[in-house]
């Protein structure tokens, strides 16, 4: 089943008084349950393209719809409402907030949702065990390993039980055996119906996928 | 996890930058809360002295001809051939709302005498009553006594009469116990003696030509105890001595005025101080601000977090301000005032107002910082990283 389209995204950034096209004329469609990779050098439109998946960058035209939602025709509070029920995020460098603990960072897509203190409790108990860090959560993110961290980002993304996980490259910072695990960590989520798209430099990484887009001077030159 | 938990991480966080905003507001509450403090208790004090300048209430029989004065004031029309007021009426004036606010009633009976060659006027007057009414007499000799004369000053001279010596008036014999010296008013040309002397002499007993009030108008102005008076004494004309209480009302207002003026410019400071840290701390947070918002938080979320730390922290320092406030007025006040009895209490509802300036001040000034954190853009934010 079709779940995530996008018809001719075009998006251009303004430099000067000179017009930058980021990616130009993107189409494709994920199915749900999809593990989708987004390969490509630097510059090649990959982070724009995971943005504007991302409900955060308003294309510059063409649509994108999830589930049918043409997102960018949402309102801004709507769109938040979107990422926070629809969409879990892995960002390159973490971005864990460094004076919560372990469990408040994971906690925190949940602090606008109307649940008791407790079920919020339960349910990121629950995403630290699903990615083994069971016990470590009162500790702070500068008391735990690059690896550790990855899978706190990890279990944030996914505490709210998302449709989709969006990754930019979630193993950038990760030594290889710590990047496996990871991989094996997102194949496991993928294997339980949740569709993951993930940016990667990593052929190794895209291996793990289940498809993989190709992007080349911000256009789609590959599909498969 | 909750907004208000992440607020007060933050600000446990970032406790150099709370600790700086918290000065700010803390400066400008102290400096408020002490100005006002030290300006009541400066205010109250001044109260209690112009209180002690004197009569400022004058009670005087209704007339519409003959103007007197005395003592530079305007007596309205006492006329000594006119129904003067009836001793017993003023009586009235302990049962009005506002009685305790009297702290003296001066009768006093006017009439015209012949002393030797010289004609001058009597009047006789509730001594007891004077020592509040006139406190500025200094008195060579003593105060009458049944038989007993005190004499102005200018009086004496012109009679050539001093203390101890005999004097008739109306075939009654009298001795000058005292002489008043100089008080550049109409007493020095007088002479004074008991209320009920002047009144046998006079032939005017049970009755008054006026009546001086010395009224403590602390907790009540002046104008209401003349309206309770009034109601008590209709056939008397009762008016306050207007010199007095608006030279005091004056006082007041002026320092009143300085103490507000110099607040609202200390709050001022302080709401810069608020809104110049919190710009900074929101610009020191753009990727913590584009994390929230990327998981999820409307922009109202990201302003309550700004609003919550700001209320925090400036409910702490209303708090902290008024009793910064307190203790820097009980200090100050030594050093402005050379009365030793004024004292600078604790007032709850200056410490009220503190706390809800505070927080007026604090959210006032966070309100462009939490409209800057909202706008972030989570994609700018993020990229920014």
């Amino acid at each position: 089943m079709t779940y995530i389209v996008a018809e001719n995204i075009v998006k251009q950034y303004q430099n000067g008084h000179a017009p930058v096209t980021a990616i130009s004329d993107i189409n494709f469609e994920i199915e749900a349950g999809e593990f989708v990779a987004i390969m490509g050098e630097s510059g090649a439109g990959k982070s724009t393209l995971l943005s504007i998946m991302g409900a955060m960058n308003a294309p510059t035209s063409g649509s994108f719809r999830v589930d049918d939602i043409d997102i960018y025709r949402l309102k801004q509070d709507q769109r938040a409402d979107f990422r926070r029920e629809f969409l879990g995020f892995v960002f390159q460098s973490f971005h864990l907030i460094p004076y919560l603990t372990v469990e408040e960072n994971v906690m925190l897509p949940l602090t606008t949702v109307r649940k008791t203190g407790k079920e919020k409790k339960a349910m990121a108990e629950n995403a630290l065990a699903s990615v083994g860090l069971q016990g470590k959560g009162h500790r702070l993110p500068g008391q735990i390993s690059g690896g550790e961290k990855e899978r706190v980002a990890v279990a944030r993304a996914i505490v709210n039980q998302p449709r989709v996980l969006l990754a930019d490259e979630p193993t950038g910072n990760l030594d290889s055996k710590t990047t496996r695990e990871i991989m094996q960590l997102l194949q496991r989520l993928n294997s339980e119906d949740m569709t993951i798209i993930m940016v990667t430099h990593s052929q190794e990484c895209a291996g793990y996928t289940r498809r993989i887009l190709q992007l080349y001077d911000g256009r789609l030159v590959a599909s498969g | 996890m909750t907004l208000k938990e992440i607020a007060i991480k933050n600000l446990i966080r970032r406790k150099s930058k709370a600790a700086f905003i918290l000065a700010g507001l803390v400066i400008g509450v102290t400096t408020m809360v002490a100005v006002i403090s030290l300006v009541d208790a400066m205010s109250s004090d001044i109260n209690d002295k112009l209180e002690k300048y004197g009569a400022n209430i004058l009670v005087v029989p209704k007339t519409e001809n003959l103007p007197l004065t005395y003592g530079g004031i305007s007596l309205g029309g006492v006329s000594f051939e006119m129904e003067e007021i009836r001793q017993e009426d003023l009586i009235r004036v302990g049962s009005i709302k506002n009685s305790a606010n009297v702290a003296a009633l001066g009768p006093i009976v006017l009439g015209v005498i012949q002393v030797k060659s010289n004609r001058a006027l009597l009047a006789g007057v509730d001594f007891k009553a004077s020592k509040i009414l006139k406190p500025w007499w200094q008195v060579k000799g003593t105060l009458p006594k049944e038989n007993g004369v005190l004499l102005g000053g200018e009086a004496a001279q012109v009679m050539k009469l001093n203390v101890g010596d005999p004097l008739t008036i109306k075939d009654h014999p009298f001795i000058v116990s005292g002489v008043l010296q100089s008080t550049g008013s109409q007493d020095d040309q007088m002479v004074f003696t008991r209320l009920s002397t002047a009144q046998s002499l006079l032939g005017k007993e049970g009755r008054v030509s006026m009546a001086e009030v010395a009224a403590l108008c602390k907790d009540c102005p002046v104008h209401e105890m003349v309206r309770q008076i009034s109601e008590v004494l209709p056939g008397a004309k009762v008016m306050a001595i207007q010199q007095v209480v608006k030279s005091r009302m004056e006082t007041l207002a002026h320092f009143r005025k300085f103490s507000y003026g110099v607040s609202a410019i200390v709050l001022l400071i302080g709401s810069l101080v608020v809104l110049v840290t919190m710009m900074g701390s929101i610009r020191e947070r753009t990727d913590e601000i584009g994390i929230f918002r990327a998981i999820g938080f409307r922009k109202s979320h990201v302003m309550r977090i700004v609003f919550i730390e700001a209320g925090i922290v400036s409910g702490l320092a209303g708090f902290l301000g008024y009793l910064g406030g307190i203790g820097a007025a009980k200090i100050a006040i030594r050093f402005f005032s050379e009365s030793q009895t004024v004292s600078v209490p604790l007032n709850f509802k200056l410490a009220g107002i503190a706390f809800v300036l505070a927080l007026i001040v604090g959210l006032a000034s966070s309100v462009y910082p939490a409209l800057m954190a909202a706008r972030l853009d989570p994609n700018e934010a993020l990229r920014a990283l």
